[in-house]
């Protein structure tokens, strides 16, 4: 049981962006990736779940063994996969509960409808986990929400959606310090030995507060080295050209 | 067969009783002769635009005949209705089959088309089809009286308060048959009613309802009116109302369009008082090769009034929408609020809108705004709720709920609402 990346070759039109990416996450684990702009970082999280812009060139993504490569988007949002988006896309007319309600309802076997007493019993707990407001339930999908809540509010969708495996996208961009501290409540909770984390930052701040267990780093679509906890420490001291010659004298 | 000579509803002259009262027969003549001179809107004509007059099959309709024992009792059997209402009326093929005014306050006149002709007289050659019909179909509202028999008359007295809304049901039955329902509605001050018109055919042959709809608000009075179009797939509808909206009054108006081979309506909303405001909202889903033809007029006299006119289409296969609106600011009305808005969601690469939106302003500290907008569903908005786990076909249609929900939130009536939503669901799973 795991998700297992193996030599993951990912393209736009006439741009390799992944270039032989491998990589595991067990259960209970929270891995972190770091690494520069451009690196491939949310390439990643976007091939991961299937966004067609890219094209998988090679490799396999396997999911507890089933490769999730050839599954459509929402199939792999059912299998177990879930993206906490970096830039979270506004639904307007559909209310936040109705969507939630709709994802919930496309993991039930055909004809069963969820329980609503149940879902709003849910919903409620975990919206005070997250100190959201109850009016965010009839509020457009992230319509109007500003940067804070769009990324409580996916938090809240991964609260709901319970996934084995949750990629969380620069979830820390644009937020201040008292909305990185509910957001990574909320993922400290989900936190679980059946449940695999993999957290993409830029920065080494959320480290802090969402603790990981293995800090990798993307350089050119390569995970190019790992390490504990610590190596974010490093990263954000020294920046990543001490990684780059390390590249460069193991080449050598 | 080609032939010249005229059949159907060109040559086929009304019947009118003899008990008609006679200011009513000579202006029902005269539509006739009105009808019969006028030529049919040719495809230069700026209100038909993108449309064609011709798709209103005049020659091979005939005016319906009045309904089997057994077809008004499966129309009453298909009226499911509201529970909840002030009163309600079936009317199949132009025939009264069922009245129900229980619900109704004290000393509101609410009776058929037929009814009024003989009670209440003064009230219709007041009110009875004054408006000059500017949108192109002069030739068809002629036909319309000179046919005209059916409908609902509903008067409420100032002060008056209807809390439940008035139902309307219209259907047609047998091949080729036209119908021409005729809904009037007088507010005086401070009165309030809603009131919806169905419109649908009781079995899936096409047919024809050309139905008008005046609305004529009193001083601080409030209308709400839905007109659902729900007829067979190669039925043609055409609808034309008017609004007259006195001072301080406000009347919403709801175009629900989701039968039909070819539909027109044609709206026109007066502000005459000052501080009057109109909503004229429209939804629609095309679906094949349904023509949805929208044509609207917001025409300001009065200073102070408002009209915020919302349509949104979503279209499906190769079908087609035309909307076409204008704006009128007069002399003198100053400080109006006027807003038109047409969007169009096109699920298929096929589908057509078009969008004729106009502005004529004439006074000064006015707030105009006018636009429409066109286009497919957002790749990103469809892959957020994809990676949520929700299968492309519910994620579709969530988006374009959501699409819609605007429109109906500013309909605002959730009795109506209820009803006309699942419509409108049901419409959609048609559309997949």
């Amino acid at each position: 049981m795991s998700l297992e990346i193996k030599d993951l070759h990912a393209q736009i039109p006439g741009r390799e962006i992944l270039k032989g990416l491998n990589l595991t996450i067990n259960p209970g684990e929270v891995h972190a990736i770091m690494g520069p702009n451009g690196s491939g970082k949310s390439t990643l999280s976007k091939v991961l779940c299937g966004h067609e812009d890219y094209e998988v060139t090679s490799g396999e993504v396997l999911l507890d063994g089933q490769n999730i490569l050839d599954m459509a988007v929402d199939e792999r949002s059912r299998a177990g996969l879930f993206l906490a988006f970096q830039y979270p896309h506004e639904i307007p007319g559909v209310s936040n509960a109705n969507f939630l309600r709709a994802a919930l309802k496309a993991r039930l076997p055909k004809g069963e409808d969820i329980d609503a007493v149940k879902f709003y019993k849910q919903l409620y707990a975990r919206m005070d986990q997250l100190e959201m407001d109850r009016s965010f339930t009839s509020r457009s999908v992230n319509e109007g929400f500003s940067g804070g809540e769009k990324k409580r509010n996916e938090i809240l969708q991964l609260m709901m959606l319970e996934p084995k495996y949750a990629i969380l996208d620069e979830t820390d961009s644009g937020l201040d310090i008292d909305a990185l501290k509910i957001v990574s409540r909320g993922v400290n909770a989900m936190r679980s030995e059946n449940r695999g984390f993999l957290v993409i930052t830029h920065y080494q701040r959320l480290l802090n507060y969402i603790q990981p267990d293995i800090v990798h780093v993307l350089m050119d679509g390569q995970i190019v080295h790992t390490g504990g906890k610590d190596l974010a420490l490093k990263l954000e001291e020294k920046g990543y050209d001490w990684v780059k010659e390390e590249m460069l004298a193991a080449a050598a | 067969m080609p032939s010249d000579t005229p059949t159907g509803l060109l040559s086929i002259a009304p019947a009118r009783s003899t008990s008609t009262p006679a200011w009513f027969t000579t202006r029902s003549n005269a539509a006739w002769a009105e009808f019969q001179s006028l030529p049919l809107p040719g495809l230069k004509d700026e209100h038909w635009r993108y449309s064609n007059a011709k798709k209103i099959e005049l020659a091979d309709h005939a005016p319906a005949k009045t309904p089997t024992a057994e077809q008004s009792k499966a129309a009453l059997a298909a009226t499911e209705g509201l529970k909840e209402r002030a009163a309600r009326f079936v009317f199949v093929n132009d025939t009264l089959v069922e009245s129900d005014t229980s619900g109704l306050p004290a000393g509101v006149v609410c009776v058929s088309f037929e009814e009024a002709l003989k009670s209440h007289e003064a009230a219709l050659q007041q009110h009875f089809m004054k408006g000059d019909l500017p949108l192109g179909s002069g030739k068809f509202a002629a036909l319309h009286l000179a046919h005209v028999k059916a409908g609902t008359v509903i008067i409420v007295p100032k002060n008056v308060v209807i809390e439940k809304p008035v139902e309307i049901f219209h259907w047609v039955v047998g091949d080729h048959a036209a119908i021409f329902p005729h809904t009037l509605v007088v507010t005086g001050d401070h009165a309030q009613v809603s009131v919806v018109d169905h419109y649908r055919s009781l079995e899936g042959e096409g047919g024809l309802s050309i139905a008008i709809a005046d609305l004529v608000g009193g001083s601080g009075s409030q209308i709400t009116y839905a007109a659902c179009q729900e007829l067979a797939d190669d039925a043609q509808a055409l609808h034309l109302s008017s609004i007259t909206a006195g001072r301080d009054a406000s009347v919403k108006s709801f175009q629900v369009q989701l039968g039909a081979a070819f539909s027109r309506s044609e709206s026109v909303s007066d502000l005459v008082g000052q501080g009057a405001r109109s909503d004229m909202l429209s939804v629609s889903l095309p679906i094949g090769d349904q023509i949805v033809d929208q044509r609207t007029l917001q025409r300001h006299k009065a200073p102070h009034a408002t009209s915020d006119l919302l349509y949104k289409n979503a279209l499906y296969g190769k079908s087609r929408t035309v909307f076409s609106g204008l704006i009128i600011v007069d002399e003198g009305a100053h400080y109006t609020d006027a807003y038109q808005t047409c969007r169009n969601l096109l699920n298929s690469n096929d589908a057509e809108a078009n969008s004729l939106p106009g502005l004529e302003i004439n006074a000064d500290q006015v707030k105009c705004s006018h636009g429409s907008t066109s286009g497919p569903i957002a790749d990103e908005e469809l892959f957020y709720l994809k990676a949520r786990g929700i299968p492309d076909i519910e994620s579709r249609r969530l988006i374009v709920e959501g699409f819609l929900a605007d429109v109906i939130e500013r309909f605002g009536n959730s009795e109506v609402l209820d009803t006309l939503v699942a419509r409108i669901d049901e419409k959609l799973v048609r559309a997949e």
